[in-house]
């Protein structure tokens, strides 16, 4: 479908683009389009004004930035799964980006874009949580931090406010730590039934300390607490994959054509098993 | 209405657009009909094209934001006559059926070899996961990808950048 007429504007800096997106409460931000165009074309949404980003400078890339990675919002899905920042200190991240949906859409998708638009079955919020992921908002009462699990509001909502634009992503860096992003799909392309972003540090062997973040168990990304306080001193696939199975007991999981609620908790369970492990390398990954 | 400038196969345009207009109609109304609209919702890919050398499905890109950008499509795959790899692999291995979902094919296979000439086989079926064929002639397409890749290979580099570092060519403003 031809999508709804609406204004285009294409502002040059954060601050003009704050500006012309608090002008306009039915003002849309703009910046891959992978997920507002296909929404546009179904007019799911029909904003007066769409504010695109892309002429914004200094939006876009991955810096070092001390004892964490700053990620410009505008960095595509594809520059994130080829960093090499990323892939040192924080690979959860890159592997999660190389599961959405395919290669022409992770040419335009970008991270921002992804975490803004907070769709519960995308990969790239839960992994954002497992990693202690920042946002850094910029708006019209000036910049703020907002830390993941505060941002993911609900359904398809951020704790963005009108006039707000999320200018980057602050991952604290886990350097040395095992990272595995394990998604269950019914078809290539596809969206997660389920998906499990999971990090896990050793010493001496052992798992020391766990991070889950569960893709579609809830309207929002969630973490399994109980799977990871469970994986402490672990020291093998089958202890993880015993602790991992109570993340069937997190979130609050939808019914839908994809599966039910009872069969996304039984997904849940395995998939966190085999992340915890893969990411442990106590576990082969299947190429 | 905005204006927006963008060079398809080596021929530059400007244009006065609507902001809502999708880039696959743009290209259309150019006269570029050889990518096709397929299923109109960004799963088929019938209508990928090359957008500054990486594969875009042309459906979930707005005109406006290909302003300024060098889109490469089937149309331009063909070098002074001369079929592209991919091209003759797609012959000789019979690697359509109905042809609808060809151009997105060809153009996410390009894409795929540029950035990888020697893919295995679960590579090739990787990369062109977001292009559907509704015949299901799956085998042949991936065949024809293969064998167009060792071509390729044999043939040097230079073919195997074509068509995204092919020379522009055609009679546009310069």
């Amino acid at each position: 479908m031809i999508p709804a007429p609406f204004d285009h504007v294409r502002p040059d800096s954060l601050g003009a683009a704050v500006a012309a997106l608090a002008a306009d409460e039915d003002a849309k931000a703009l910046a891959g389009g992978q997920s507002l165009v296909p929404l546009l074309r179904f007019r799911l949404a029909a904003p007066s004004t769409v504010v695109d980003l892309s002429g914004v400078d200094g939006l876009r890339g991955v810096a070092d930035d001390g004892d964490a990675l700053r990620i410009g919002a505008l960095t595509t899905h594809h520059e994130v799964a080829r960093d090499p920042l990323v892939a040192e200190h924080c690979a959860l991240l890159a592997m999660a980006a190389r599961t959405v949906a395919d290669p022409a859409v992770r040419h335009r998708g970008t991270l921002g874009g992804s975490l803004a638009h907070a769709d519960p079955a995308a990969d790239l919020p839960a992994a954002a949580l497992a990693l202690g992921a920042e946002m850094e908002v910029e708006g019209p009462d000036g910049a703020r931090t907002v830390p993941a699990p505060e941002f993911f509001a609900d359904y398809l909502t951020t704790a963005l406010e009108p006039g707000e634009v999320l200018a980057a992503v602050r991952v604290p860096k886990l350097t040395g730590w095992g990272f595995h992003y394990e998604k269950f799909t019914r078809t290539a392309q596809a969206w997660a039934v389920v998906g499990v972003a999971a990090a896990v540090r050793r010493e001496d062997g052992a798992v020391a300390e766990a991070r889950v973040g569960l893709a579609n168990m809830a309207p929002v990304p969630v973490r399994a607490g109980e799977a990871e306080r469970a994986c402490g001193g672990a020291a093998g696939a089958e202890d993880l994959r015993a602790a991992g199975a109570l993340a069937q007991g997190a979130g609050s999981p939808p019914s839908d054509l994809n599966g039910g609620a009872d069969y996304r908790r039984h997904l849940a369970g395995v998939l966190a098993g085999r992340a915890l492990a893969r990411a442990a390398g106590m576990e082969a990954v299947q190429a | 209405m905005p204006d927006i400038r963008v060079t398809v196969d080596g021929v530059r345009y400007d244009d006065q657009v609507e902001a809502r207009r999708l880039l696959v109609h743009h290209l259309r109304r150019l006269g570029k009909v050889g990518t096709p609209v397929g299923c109109d919702t960004s799963n088929c890919g019938a209508c990928t094209v090359l957008m500054d050398g990486v594969s875009v499905k042309s459906c979930t890109v707005l005109a406006v934001q290909a302003d300024g950008s060098r889109i490469s499509t089937v149309e331009g795959m063909a070098a002074d006559g001369a079929w592209h790899p991919l091209q003759t692999a797609f012959h000789r291995r019979h690697a359509l059926q109905c042809g609808y979902c060809t151009p997105g094919m060809l153009m996410a296979a390009s894409d795929l070899l540029q950035d990888n000439p020697d893919p295995t086989e679960a590579e090739v079926r990787e990369g062109l996961e977001g292009n559907l064929c509704r015949c299901t002639g799956y085998a042949n397409i991936v065949a024809a990808v293969l064998d167009a890749a060792a071509e390729m290979r044999a043939d040097g580099p230079a073919a195997a950048q074509a068509p995204a570092g092919r020379t522009p060519v055609g009679g546009g403003a310069a």
